[in-house]
Formats: C-alpha cells, structure tokens, sequence
C-alpha cells in the first residue's frame, strides 16, 4: 500500500476483528430471538464493529471524516439505546413480559 | 511488536467477550461482558491512533449506555429460563447466515485495495503535531458544525421521548397541585390570633376525627378449655 500511512497493525487485521464482531452481533440477534434485551446489546455489538472500521479507516488514510463519523454514530447508539430500553420499560409495565414474538399483536 | 501483541490481546478478549454476550445464560453476565468488550474496543481504538474516541466510548457506553442496559436489566422481574426456549431451534440458522454473511466479508477484506488516487481524495487529513482530540475539534466545530448541532437535536429527542414514555400517573396518589393551591380563595380565612393563646383558647377547625373502634368485649369463661 504505498502511500498509505503505516500504522503498527495493519488494516485487514482491523477490518477482520470487525467482521467477526459483526458476525457475532448478527447470530445473537438469531440466538436471542425472543429476549428484546439482549437483541438491543447484540445492535450495539454491530454498531460498534461499524465504529471499529471507521476508526480503522480513519488511522490507515489519516482522515479524520472517519472519527467525526464514529462520533455521530455513537451519538444516534446512544439515543437507539435510550428510546429502546424505554419502549421495553413501558412494554413490560403493561404486558408483564418482554417476548418479542408477543409484540406481533399490535391492535389498538 | 508490543503494539500487535496489544492488538492481538485486545482482538481476542473482545471477540470472546461478544461471544459471551450473545450467549450467555444470565442477562446481567451479558452486560457485564458487554462493558468489557467495550473497554477493549476503545484499546483498539487507541491502536488505530483515535484516542478522544477511545475515551468518548468509555465515558458514554460504559458510562451511560451499559449502566442503563444494567439497570433496566436488574429492574425488570423476567422469567428468563422462559425467554431461553427455542436457543437450539434458532441456533442453525444463526450460524448458518452467520458463515455466510462472514464468508462474504472475509472475501471482501482479502480482496479490497485503496484506489490510486485515495491519498488525494482525503477530506480531512490529519494535520501534524497536534494531538488527536485538537484536530477533532478543529473540524467538528467549523466544518461539521451543523451535523453537530444535529447530534444534540438527535440527544434532545430521546431524552424527552424516553421520558414521556416512561412517565405514568398513578391512580390514588395525592400529589400537590401547586396551582390550585396559589388560586384557592375564601376557604381559608386568615385572622390575627392573640399572641400566647393555646390552641385551646383559640379552637382550631379541623374535620371531626371518627370515633375509635371500642375494644372487643371478650367474654372471660372461668375455666378454659373447649370441652
């Protein structure tokens, strides 16, 4: 890669520690299906191997688009992360359980 | 060298730390490792040369968002041996999609190249000799300013979402009610009382107190005993 700023670790090994995170956020939302909470940890899981390569990107070029990115990113989790766990507050207050596959039966 | 040892440290307690969470038996057990998977990506961060990211993501996922999945976790009463049910049936296709979707990144990762003209193209490239958060602020505030401002928007929104989500009024509680209490008029008459007067000598109304229940005459049989 000439040209390219030389980091102590080069890029593909970041990009693949992301890809298994990814991976692994993926197949717990599979595992998980019916607990919302551990689903909503498994987002961030992806939401942070999102990060992961932004902030890799961003050391390998030596932009700096790629930290503001990661920095909105982390913003719009964050906010994710609040509502999310809200509407679950409210949910188990109402239903008294948080299966998701209950969730199906929006009526009225 | 000790930086791809560190790297190498940080990769796998992360990935192991994910595994642990998306596995876990115990809800709390996921969010504590949760959290660690968070400290080792911001030593990743720290790696790739983003050190006020590093930071911001401790401060605000283990700060914040982390302590918040915790407590939710811990105030809700859930039956979770119930919420485990259907882990094996899930589990197959999990991996199934789960080596797929890996498959296609790993082809990706292997076969990608920067384009020629990449180191011209930059946007923003880092100037030198100033430190990480220095730089980061000086286009976060000029440049992106707009998209920072939005950021807060965005914060604003689910502040109030969440709370008005989560606020209820429950039924029979008395709560004071400031303003009817600052409009209410002639119901309360003010007089000037003599100073040094007991309560007995000025006679204070106040609603009539319901009588106390009598004690239970028990009758008193000489000799006890049930026969």
């Amino acid at each position: 890669m000439g040209g390219i700023t030389e980091m102590a670790v080069s890029l593909t090994h970041f990009l693949t520690v992301s890809a298994i995170l990814l991976v692994l956020g993926v197949f717990g939302i599979f595992l998980n299906r019916k607990n919302v909470i551990v689903i909503l940890m498994s987002v961030e899981l992806i939401l942070l191997a999102v990060n992961l390569n932004l902030v890799a990107f961003s050391g390998a070029l030596g932009d700096l688009t790629g930290q503001v990115f990661t920095m909105f990113i982390l913003t719009v989790a964050a906010a994710e992360a609040a509502i999310g766990l809200a509407i679950v507050v409210i949910y188990f207050r109402n239903r008294g359980t948080i299966e998701v596959e209950d969730i199906s039966t929006l009526k009225g | 060298m000790i930086a791809a040892l560190a790297f190498y440290v940080f990769a796998a307690i992360l990935i192991a730390s994910a595994v642990m969470v998306v596995t876990s038996r115990n809800p709390v057990y996921s969010v504590l490792f949760l959290i660690l998977a968070f400290f080792n990506a911001a030593g990743l961060f720290l790696l790739a040369g983003a050190e006020f990211l590093a930071m911001i993501l401790v401060i605000v996922y283990v700060g914040a968002v982390a302590v918040l999945f915790l407590f939710v976790v811990m105030m809700l009463d859930i039956d979770f041996t119930q919420l485990r049910e259907g882990f094996q049936r899930y589990a197959p296709i999990g991996a199934i999609i789960g080596a797929i979707l890996l498959i296609e990144l790993l082809m990706v990762v292997t076969t990608w190249r920067f384009a020629p003209e990449a180191m011209t193209l930059r946007l923003n490239p880092m100037p030198a000799g100033v430190t990480n958060a220095e730089a980061l602020g000086r286009i976060l505030y000029t440049d992106y300013i707009y998209l920072f401002q939005a950021c807060g928007l965005i914060l604003l929104v689910a502040m109030i979402g969440a709370i008005v989500l989560t606020l209820r009024e429950r039924p029979g509680t008395r709560r004071q009610n400031v303003g009817e209490q600052i409009a209410r008029s002639g119901s309360v008459a003010l007089r000037s009382v003599p100073q040094g007067a007991g309560l007995k000598v000025i006679g204070i109304e106040r609603p009539p107190s319901p009588e106390e229940a009598k004690p239970k005459e028990v009758e008193y049989h000489g000799h006890g005993g049930h026969h």
